[in-house]
């Protein structure tokens, strides 16, 4: 854009001179919540679940509870990542769960049903994936239909047609890139690998180009943004096919960690998970700034918080103590909270 | 006179009133009375602290020191339903009500009289009525707010304010929306809630409608109080040149006539035949060339956003055609618009112009980061330069560039949208209403702004509700009346008076061609 002459302006007058700018220290202070939330459940496993930190090496792989909640974190992550750049153009994906089904449906038919070589199976799933979130973007951004309307139709459909896909029969997948994908090659589970490695280059890449800029001024003021001349379908369009395919990836990552895809199960309730994660790590449901390491944030935070229960109560319960920390955190990011929270403290230290 | 009219007695005092933000004292050491039966107008300049004051008084923020009266009595109101309880009401410039629902539910929200069996429906409706009659407004009260006008929602507003049963009622910028007429019945009303006894402070940029309506005048200036005046007493030159702290020639000075002379581009640079949009703007013809401000001038309501958002692709011509450069330009999104040149700031800010979250420094890249496309990006520290160049060429008045835009004040979030189209490089800028609701220096900047911008070749469509401002900035004035083009000024008709005589009579003989 060489051709773009910028007047040359006298400075008008009392132009005071503006300081170097401080960075983004609100969206650090964001980040202090979910930090803390995570800290004090990992405190709590300390005392009181024996055991918990102790990681080991079986065969050349590191194994242990933190292992094991590095390699949960993984779909989460992905899911969660897709989710944030959702959120931040002021939509929401309510589909990301059935994706996850429709991604292992496609690759366990394709892998064992079919017979066919397991990169073909990976990468159709894939595709997939990043279509049916591209048929959510172009509802949402070309046709305008409301974001929660709109997934909510894949979100039916999707598990209906992982249902389709896979049949009444439970397809194993096998093969050595299978057991890559859901097992610990490099020492460390792939699964975690893969969806950290996802955050950091979704991380990278929406903040080393103008992505996330785009992304947080459609959100954050999408007739302002239009008139700036800032093409909001497409941007609005990209971030629901990239949670698409987000979804299929953790989908394929669950399928081959599980040796097969139950397409009835598989991402059940997942999308609220991915919401809760996005939204404890600082991204509003209204759009705008976004924080991708906020949503990691979030993501390990349930995962920890969902091992750590189960671990001390029968699965049956589990959600009840989960609802009543994601509540604390949620407080503890209220302001509103904090302040009338904290004003009996402040009057007795005064 | 001023012996026969002794100090009405006072209503609210604020003595030494303290009150600092991050980084700023919006407010120190402020005085502020105001008396039953007075209008009493808070003017100053951007960030003088007319708004926080505001805030204060009503309970929206609470002071850091400093004493609140009120008939007498200390109160100290820790929310906007406590000050309302207190009596002390308000009436916001974006008027605060829900669009969907009722006059009647508007006024009543969240106060609905109830009967045994829920909701008085009938005494809601007799009350609204009543409510409004005393504003002298007479209107269906069960039907939906958002089908009347600005002007009439306004009423609403003070209507449901005057509901509980204030004593002090604060119009914060009321007029901004309202056309000439409107104004006219709103200060008929502020008048008779005058004689009632109410006391009423009047917070408003229009000069002319503060020396219309008020009795008394508190200046403030950088948190400070300057002083406080009866209106009769204090000259508008003297006004205005303790609202800004600078002397008046600095700022009267200045015309466009001094150099027009010497700006004649070679044929118009964009040119316009019979475009139109049905139900929206008749079908017009306009030439814009370089180096020329040519205004737009009308009524609210005329048509002449209507004919930004036509020239910009926000909406769809339906017949017509543009030429740019001579060659034909479909200009049928903003991103369209933006190639061929274009650049518009929008008559509403807040909705349509900035990104409220985003820093300053996002705000001003994003023209320019959006024309290079979504996954090319302008580097961090190019942004950081641009940012800076413009925060001191504009003046605009911020602690640093990664500052939150919407903490801005109007004045200078109005410059920060400029410098978002300035950046980019525009051939030919559309401002509407570029100096609404923000304070006289920030409005003079402007000006200077768009006559220097002109100066080096850029072509500028000046939307404005002020005729002294058209006046003042334009080459040439489209005048428009009910959303059509109803004549064109040239440089030397160009006076309040003729662009006052086109909207009532039509075309001067030179603009008959521009009839379809």
């Amino acid at each position: 854009m060489t051709d773009v002459q910028t007047p040359t302006i006298e400075p008008l007058a009392s132009s005071p001179a503006a300081g170097r700018g401080r960075g983004r220290s609100s969206q650090w202070t964001k980040l202090l919540w979910p930090l803390l939330g995570l800290a004090l459940l990992l405190l709590v496993d300390l005392v009181w679940v024996p055991n918990f930190f102790r990681i080991g090496v079986t065969e050349g792989r590191l194994t242990g509870t933190p292992i094991e909640i590095f390699r949960w974190s993984g779909p989460e992550v992905l899911l969660a990542v897709g989710m944030t750049l959702v959120l931040a153009t002021g939509g929401v994906d309510l589909s990301v769960g059935a994706i996850m089904a429709l991604s292992g449906a496609v690759t366990a038919k394709l892998a064992a049903g079919l017979q066919w070589p397991p990169w073909g199976a990976v990468l159709s799933a894939l595709g997939a994936s990043a279509a049916a979130g591209a048929w959510n973007g172009a509802l949402v951004a070309l046709l305008d239909i409301q974001p929660i309307v709109a997934t909510l139709v894949l979100m039916v459909a999707g598990r209906g047609i992982a249902e389709l896909i896979s049949g009444a029969a439970h397809l194993k997948v096998s093969g050595t890139l299978f057991s890559a994908l859901g097992g610990s090659p490099l020492g460390i589970p792939t699964e975690g690998l893969v969806g950290f490695g996802m955050f950091a280059a979704a991380a990278a890449f929406t903040r080393l180009t103008s992505t996330g800029l785009l992304i947080e001024a459609t959100g954050g003021n999408r007739t302002a943004s239009r008139f700036a001349g800032v093409n909001v379908r497409a941007v609005t369009f990209l971030a629901y096919a990239f949670s698409g395919l987000c979804a299929g990836l953790a989908g394929l990552l669950q399928t081959a960690d599980l040796h097969g895809a139950d397409a009835s199960k598989m991402g059940l309730y997942w999308e609220l998970d991915a919401i809760l994660a996005a939204v404890i790590g600082g991204t509003a449901l209204t759009g705008g700034r976004f924080s991708l390491l906020g949503a990691v944030l979030g993501a390990v935070l349930i995962v920890t918080l969902t091992t750590t229960i189960q671990t001390k109560v029968p699965v049956e319960y589990a959600l009840v103590p989960k609802a009543v920390v994601v509540l604390v955190v949620c407080l503890l990011q209220s302001e509103t909270f904090r302040q009338n929270a904290l004003a009996p403290l402040r009057r007795r230290a005064a | 006179m001023g012996t026969r009219m002794p100090d009405s007695v006072s209503l609210l005092q604020l003595r030494n009133v303290q009150k600092a933000f991050p980084g700023v004292v919006a407010l120190d050491d402020v005085d502020f009375t105001a008396r039953r039966g007075e209008v009493h107008a808070l003017m100053g300049e951007n960030g003088a602290g007319k708004s926080t004051l505001i805030k204060v008084l009503t309970g929206a923020c609470r002071r850091d020191g400093g004493q609140m009266l009120l008939d007498g009595k200390p109160i100290d109101p820790r929310s906007p339903m406590e000050a309302q309880r207190l009596g002390i009401s308000t009436v916001y410039q974006e008027v605060n009500l829900v669009p969907t629902l009722s006059v009647a539910e508007n006024i009543f929200l969240g106060r609905q009289p109830r009967n045994w069996r829920g909701i008085d429906w009938g005494q809601i409706h007799r009350r609204a009525e009543q409510a409004l009659a005393r504003l002298n407004l007479s209107i269906d009260v069960s039907r939906q707010l958002s089908g009347y006008s600005i002007a009439i929602q306004q009423m609403v507003a003070i209507a449901r304010a005057l509901d509980f049963e204030a004593k002090l009622l604060v119009l914060d910028e009321p007029t901004s929306s309202l056309d000439a007429g409107e104004v006219r019945q709103l200060f008929a009303v502020m008048r008779k809630l005058k004689g009632d006894g109410l006391g009423i402070i009047f917070v408003s940029h229009f000069l002319d409608q503060v020396y219309d309506i008020s009795n008394r005048i508190t200046v403030l200036r950088n948190g400070k109080l300057v002083g406080e005046y009866r209106t009769a007493d204090l000259p508008r030159g003297q006004l205005i040149a303790r609202m800004m702290g600078r002397e008046l020639a600095e700022f009267e000075g200045q015309s466009h006539r001094a150099n027009a002379g010497e700006r004649q581009g070679a044929g118009p640079m964009l040119s316009v035949r019979g475009l139109g949009r049905v139900g929206s703007m008749q079908p017009f013809d306009l030439d814009l060339c370089q180096g020329e401000v040519v205004g737009l001038a009308g009524l609210l309501g005329s048509g002449r956003t209507e004919t930004a958002r036509l020239l910009f692709g926000i909406d769809q011509a339906d017949s017509g055609e543009v030429r740019i450069n001579s060659g034909e330009a479909r200009l049928n999104s903003p991103r369209a618009a933006i190639r061929h040149g274009l650049a518009f700031c929008p008559e509403d800010r807040k909705t349509s112009g900035i990104i409220p979250e985003l820093s300053v420094r996002e705000n001003i890249v994003l023209a320019l980061q959006a024309r290079k496309g979504i996954f090319k990006s302008l580097p961090r520290k190019q942004q950081d330069e641009i940012a800076q160049r413009y925060i001191r060429a504009l003046g605009i008045s911020t602690p640093h560039a990664e500052q939150a835009i919407k903490n801005l004040s109007g004045g200078n979030q109005q410059k920060a949208i400029l410098a978002r189209w300035l950046a980019s490089g525009p051939r030919l800028l559309i401002l509407d209403e570029p100096t609404r609701g923000i304070d006289v220096g920030a409005k003079a900047d402007i000006q200077k702004l768009t006559l220097a911008l002109v100066e080096q070749g850029m072509a500028v469509v000046f939307i404005s509700s002020e005729l002294e401002e058209v006046v003042r900035v334009s080459d040439r004035v489209a005048v428009l009346r009910d959303r059509a083009i109803v004549g064109e000024l040239g440089r030397e008709q160009i006076s309040e008076q003729a662009i006052m005589k086109t909207i009532a009579e039509g075309a001067p003989a030179r603009a008959a061609e521009a009839a379809p």
